[in-house]
């Protein structure tokens, strides 16, 4: 699913392509790491690629279609979202893939992929590492 | 603090939907009622300051109540916009500027969730773009990992909008005045897993006006007054988890409630056990749960034996929300963070109707938060 071959991402400088894909954060001089790298930071900050896995901190669902500035494919189709947690660098929020709200636990073990957003952009996303 | 300061007169606008009335007439209407109740005219005033989010400045009300050339601020501070106003009369007061000051808060939102753009957050377009920069989404994400940690049931989230739908029925200034039960709160469509639709509140309309005066001009009215004895306004802290967050540092930091709350009752010189009726933003029934946690009031987790035993219930150990909260009341933002207090003093000066807190309540607590990540803390007693 969600073969996002030849599909322009949703903005640049977001990931780096890989394999495997990974996040562009940014570390700041205490160490602290951000993500996304602000197109204008405030302070210097060194651009770094995150880990491709994680493990789930939180989810929920979307379950009614947003209004702008949301410019997903129509008609809307309901979908997860969530914050990975990236070991020792950032917890990072993302679309989830692959997977049923029920099977979702904390701490299950996630990876990096890049997914179709519509008919001509890519966005990020995490997919559970074992099926669920 | 440095001079007693009272409220000695509550006006409030009913909350929901008034076609055809502007938010700022609901202010306005709140204020001319908050004066009757205080017993002074508007030419008493000596300060002024309030606002809305989304109905226009405050102090244009000069218009309909006089123009007595009083110093008006207007504030524009999101969800804290009405403890702003608090926080600002009650300190033109304590600083002895001023004998009897007012705070005003009203608002008039659009009907669905708030729509945020992501430019005026500091937050790139794709962010928005790809449908995560939701307020909704973010409470729906906090609770959801606090139910996991802490063992709290969708039961539970239920129990939290049954009662304030049971407290707003009571309740003549809420929007939602019948009663819904377990079955279909639980039962109700899903907004953002675990929260059902009855479990947020709705955008709204709306107006609060509180009257402060010194114990100087309490004495000379002879006022019923309640003293406020702490006001507590604290933005986020570093690391702390907030709406519109696309990444958290590792681990999260602390919370603006926990530190607003602790501020607070270090003022008061009191203790969460000595609250006797407490107002907890409940934006969604999960928050009301996290929040009895965050002001001090239960540990996480214990909220499941507190729900299950009605220990929030009007007449149960500490009655939480007793209007109805912004689930029964619907939140106007500007007005919100008022209509607790509000809520308050009518509770402490027994005249909360069918819902009073029985058992003459002395100590009264308030909590408001919001976007992007800031908490107001009011402790009043009488």
């Amino acid at each position: 699913m969600d073969d996002a071959q030849g599909l322009s991402p949703i903005a640049a400088g977001l990931w780096a392509e890989g394999p495997p894909p990974r996040l562009i954060g940014g570390r700041k001089a205490n160490g602290e790491i951000v993500f996304p790298l602000p197109d204008e930071p405030l302070q210097p900050l060194e651009r770094i690629e995150l880990s491709p896995t994680g493990t789930l901190w939180s989810w929920t669902s979307q379950e009614f279609q947003p209004k702008p500035p949301f410019s997903g494919p129509e008609p809307f189709e309901p979908f997860l979202l969530g914050y990975i947690e990236l070991a020792n660098e950032v917890i990072v929020e993302s679309r989830i893939v692959g997977a049923s709200i029920d099977r979702l636990k904390l701490g299950m073990p996630m990876r990096l992929v890049i997914v179709a957003f519509d008919d001509h952009r890519s966005t990020y996303a995490f997919r559970p590492e074992q099926p669920a | 603090m440095s001079e007693n300061v009272y409220i000695i007169g509550a006006g409030i606008h009913a909350f929901g939907r008034t076609e055809g009335r502007s938010g700022r007439a609901q202010g306005v209407f709140a204020l001319r009622q908050a004066l009757a109740d205080a017993g002074v005219e508007w030419a008493d005033i000596g300060f002024a300051s309030g606002g809305s989010v989304a109905a226009g400045s405050a102090d244009i009300m000069v218009n309909d109540l006089g123009f007595t050339s009083l110093p008006f601020i207007n504030v524009h501070n999101g969800c804290a916009t009405g403890g702003s106003a608090l926080t600002s009369a009650h300190n033109a007061i304590a600083s002895g500027m001023c004998d009897v000051a007012v705070a005003v808060g009203f608002d008039k939102h659009e009907r669905g969730a708030f729509n945020a753009k992501p430019s005026g957050y500091g937050l790139p377009e794709w962010y928005g773009e790809t449908g995560m920069m939701l307020t909704t989404q973010f409470f729906a994400l906090k609770i959801q990992r606090y139910m996991q940690l802490h063992g709290i049931s969708r039961e539970t989230l239920g129990r939290v909008a049954e009662k304030a739908f049971r407290n707003g029925a009571l309740c003549d200034h809420a929007w939602r005045r019948s009663p819904v039960d377990l079955e279909t709160i639980l039962g109700a469509p899903m907004v953002n897993d675990p929260l059902t639709k009855y479990m947020f509140c709705s955008p709204a309309e709306g107006g609060v006006a509180l009257v402060l005066a010194s114990e100087k001009k309490l004495r000379e009215l002879g006022s019923d007054g309640v003293r406020i004895d702490s006001i507590a306004f604290r933005t986020r802290p570093e690391g702390s988890f907030e709406v519109f967050a696309p990444s958290i540092r590792t681990p999260p930091g602390g919370k603006p409630t926990v530190l607003a709350s602790q501020a607070a009752f270090e003022q008061a010189g009191i203790g969460p056990g000595d609250i006797d009726v407490a107002q907890l933003q409940d934006t969604e029934s999960g928050a009301e749960l996290m929040h009895m946690a965050e002001n001090g009031f239960c540990a996480d987790g214990e909220q499941e034996e507190w729900l299950a035993n009605g220990w929030s219930e009007i007449n149960g150990r500490l009655p939480i929300n007793t209007d109805g909260g912004c689930l029964a009341c619907g939140e106007p933002v500007g007005a919100s963070g008022l209509r607790q207090v509000y809520e308050n003093v009518q509770q402490l000066r027994g005249r909360a109707g069918a819902r009073q807190v029985p058992r003459d309540p002395k100590v009264g607590y308030s909590h408001v938060y919001g976007a992007p990540g800031l908490s107001a803390v009011a402790i009043v007693t009488r």
